[in-house]
């Protein structure tokens, strides 16, 4: 049964959903507005914590607007049947994510009226303007790699175009991890760990989102699916946790073997308050280790279960993401080392960040501006995957 | 056809080269008497504008290089966490020995500056005489100019201005930071801070031209160990320290 044909009360759940997603972003543009008249001021973020909660929300959905796409890859990229026939919801999902994330980042700026500007005035050095050519790229290849394998025609295509799409969102996140890797001067970026860092959290966050609207979808039409294909797709979103939780620990580790980064760290895991607290409550346990939990224990792992996994690694991501932009900025530069610095400007303390409702409604409106795009285009085109009996490839 | 009067036309005449004389005379006094930059003549790279900051003649306690900065530039001079703050005075303690240290901290005017790499639009810019500045009409205000300044020399404008200084442009909503003065450097003059500075009788600021082997930044320099803050960063700033 496609979403098309769905009943009368399936079409009363769709408008539903598509009502929340309108309200969802109406109130992220209204935040912004907010924002805009009366300034910054108005949001936590100050001189020592200039990007706050818009960030962490932009951010997540820029990695793992990348990430989604691993479906994609592995379909075409890899030939793998019971992905290929979810490459078009994969698709869609990048798409949305990405716009939902920019929009943040964009209504987040001090001008966001002049976006003309930053389309007019390219700095080659900056890899901000990297990003910019990347995320359209992005969007365009994705939307020819969905044309390519909806359009009969286009399908030839589908194979080239869908390597171009693996390459690019490789790039695209090395890009999104270079933007905290090329500065310099902090001791909680600086680092070339992190744009593969940011791969492979791209690589877990991405499939942790899959799931989640996947199995929406499933229970939207009623269908189930196939255990045996929930099982390999599972794992592998098991096999991505571990690997990105590899990388932060690498990261961390290295810092702490610094003996010039071992204050920022003691600060980060041990004695920052919210921010140890986030990254091993939040991130570590309740993003980590409880989601691995549930995908791998002894009579765990079934749909459910993957959902709540998914989910929580979600919620650990925010945290880790919260933990490395606020947190890495919380703690005071580095300026004068060897010394004991104090001043009218923060030198040498913590820099105080509240986050105040306004940014947070407007990183909830990227979400619902992402939710609005996925719920129009399943009900559009016909996204949902469609498994041949015995797939499971 | 009326006749032409000779008489009217002589008085036109030299009425009218005495009203153009009467209204050039001031801007071509002026640049005579100032010896600044004649408007419209590109920032020569043959300068390098520079301070250096003598920190045993900086005195803890004293602000006036920050409040001369604050009127000169339009500044409310609030130091709540959302104000800004071109020039701080930062107080160090050595964590070894104990010594302590006052001194001025603004925007380095590096000579890489990370600000300028980072910028997406090109509005951090570096002038040909070294100094940075930000386009108001450029900047939109992603701030990861501030992300990337190593020495927290910017701040944002977090809401809306009055009262502001026509030589000085500032923006709700974009980024700024020590100009270095320059409207006054175009002027002929120095910074606000460095007169501010010679006149509580410390000097402790010295304002000049790096490239110049003869002035008396270049001299002091010479003879004397000075230090640029992070300096192993290699973004060589034109501003300088002695005594840290």
């Amino acid at each position: 049964m496609s979403v098309n044909s769905a009943p009368a009360s399936d079409k009363g759940a769709f408008y539903t959903l598509l009502v929340l997603g309108m309200l969802l972003s109406a109130l992220g543009f209204s935040a912004s507005y907010y924002m805009e008249e009366h300034g910054h001021i108005v949001t936590g973020m100050n001189n020592q914590i200039v990007w706050g909660l818009p960030h962490v929300f932009a951010i997540f959905m820029i990695v793992a607007a990348s990430g989604v796409l691993n479906v994609a890859s592995i379909g075409t990229v890899f030939g793998k049947t019971i992905y290929k026939a979810r490459a078009p919801l994969s698709g869609l999902l990048s798409i949305a994510l990405l716009a939902g994330g920019l929009t943040v980042l964009m209504l987040d700026l001090g001008r966001p009226d002049r976006l003309m500007v930053a389309a007019t005035n390219y700095n080659p050095t900056s890899v901000f303007a990297w990003n910019i050519v990347l995320y359209s790229g992005l969007f365009t290849l994705v939307a020819i790699y969905i044309w390519s394998i909806m359009e009969r025609r286009m399908n030839p295509y589908s194979k080239p175009v869908g390597f171009m799409v693996f390459g690019w969102r490789i790039i695209l996140t090395t890009g999104t991890g270079l933007i905290f890797a090329f500065l310099v001067a902090r001791q909680a970026y600086g680092s070339a760990l992190l744009p593969p860092m940011f791969i492979v959290l791209s690589f877990a966050w991405g499939m942790a989102v899959f799931h989640i609207v996947q199995t929406s979808m499933y229970a939207w039409n009623r269908k189930t699916l196939n255990p045996a294909i929930l099982q390999r797709k599972k794992n592998l979103m098991g096999v991505f946790v571990i690997g990105s939780l590899y990388f932060v620990i690498a990261y961390h580790l290295t810092n702490l073997y610094f003996a010039k980064q071992t204050g920022f760290e003691h600060f980060i895991l041990f004695d920052g308050g919210i921010y140890p607290l986030l990254f091993w409550g939040g991130y570590v346990l309740l993003g980590n280790l409880v989601p691995l939990a549930l995908l791998y224990l002894p009579n765990l792992g079934k749909t459910k279960c993957v959902v709540i996994a998914s989910s929580l690694i979600v919620i650990g991501s925010l945290a880790l993401l919260y933990v490395f932009i606020v947190g890495g900025q919380a703690y005071p530069l580095a300026i004068f080392p060897g010394y004991e610095a104090s001043s009218t400007f923060g030198d040498g303390q913590i820099g105080q960040y509240n986050p105040s409702l306004p940014e947070f409604v407007l990183g909830i409106g990227g979400m619902g501006i992402a939710f609005f795009i996925t719920v129009v285009g399943v009900r559009l085109f016909n996204f949902l995957p469609q498994d041949t009996p015995g797939d499971k490839d | 056809m009326s006749e032409i009067d000779p008489s009217r036309r002589k008085f036109l005449g030299s009425s009218s080269a005495i009203v153009a004389g009467l209204a050039l005379a001031p801007g071509l006094l002026l640049i005579d008497t100032a010896h600044g930059r004649p408007a419209g003549e590109a920032s020569s790279g043959k300068v390098r504008w520079g301070i250096l900051i003598d920190t045993n003649q900086c005195k803890p306690g004293c602000n006036d290089c920050v409040t001369a900065c604050n009127q000169e530039n339009g500044l409310s001079g609030g130091t709540q966490s959302t104000d800004s703050q071109w020039i701080r005075k930062v107080e160090l303690k050595d964590m070894r020995s104990g010594r302590t240290a006052s001194l001025p901290m603004m925007c380095q005017h590096c000579e890489k500056p990370p600000c300028v790499d980072v910028c997406p639009t090109t509005a951090s810019f570096k002038r040909a005489d070294g100094i940075v500045l930000v386009d108001k009409h450029r900047c939109i205000g992603c701030r990861y100019c501030m992300m990337a300044c190593p020495y927290k020399a910017r701040s944002f404008v977090h809401e809306a201005l009055t009262d502001q200084r026509t030589e000085v442009p500032r923006g709700k909503g974009t980024v700024e930071s020590c100009t270095l003065c320059v409207h006054r450097i175009d002027q002929g003059l120095g910074p606000a801070c460095a007169a501010a500075c010679d006149k509580a009788g410390h000097h402790a600021i010295v304002f000049g031209d790096l490239n110049d082997p003869d002035s008396e930044i270049s001299k002091r320099i010479r003879s004397a160990a000075t230090t640029q803050v992070r300096s192993d960063l290699a973004l060589n700033p034109g501003v300088q320290y002695q005594g840290i």
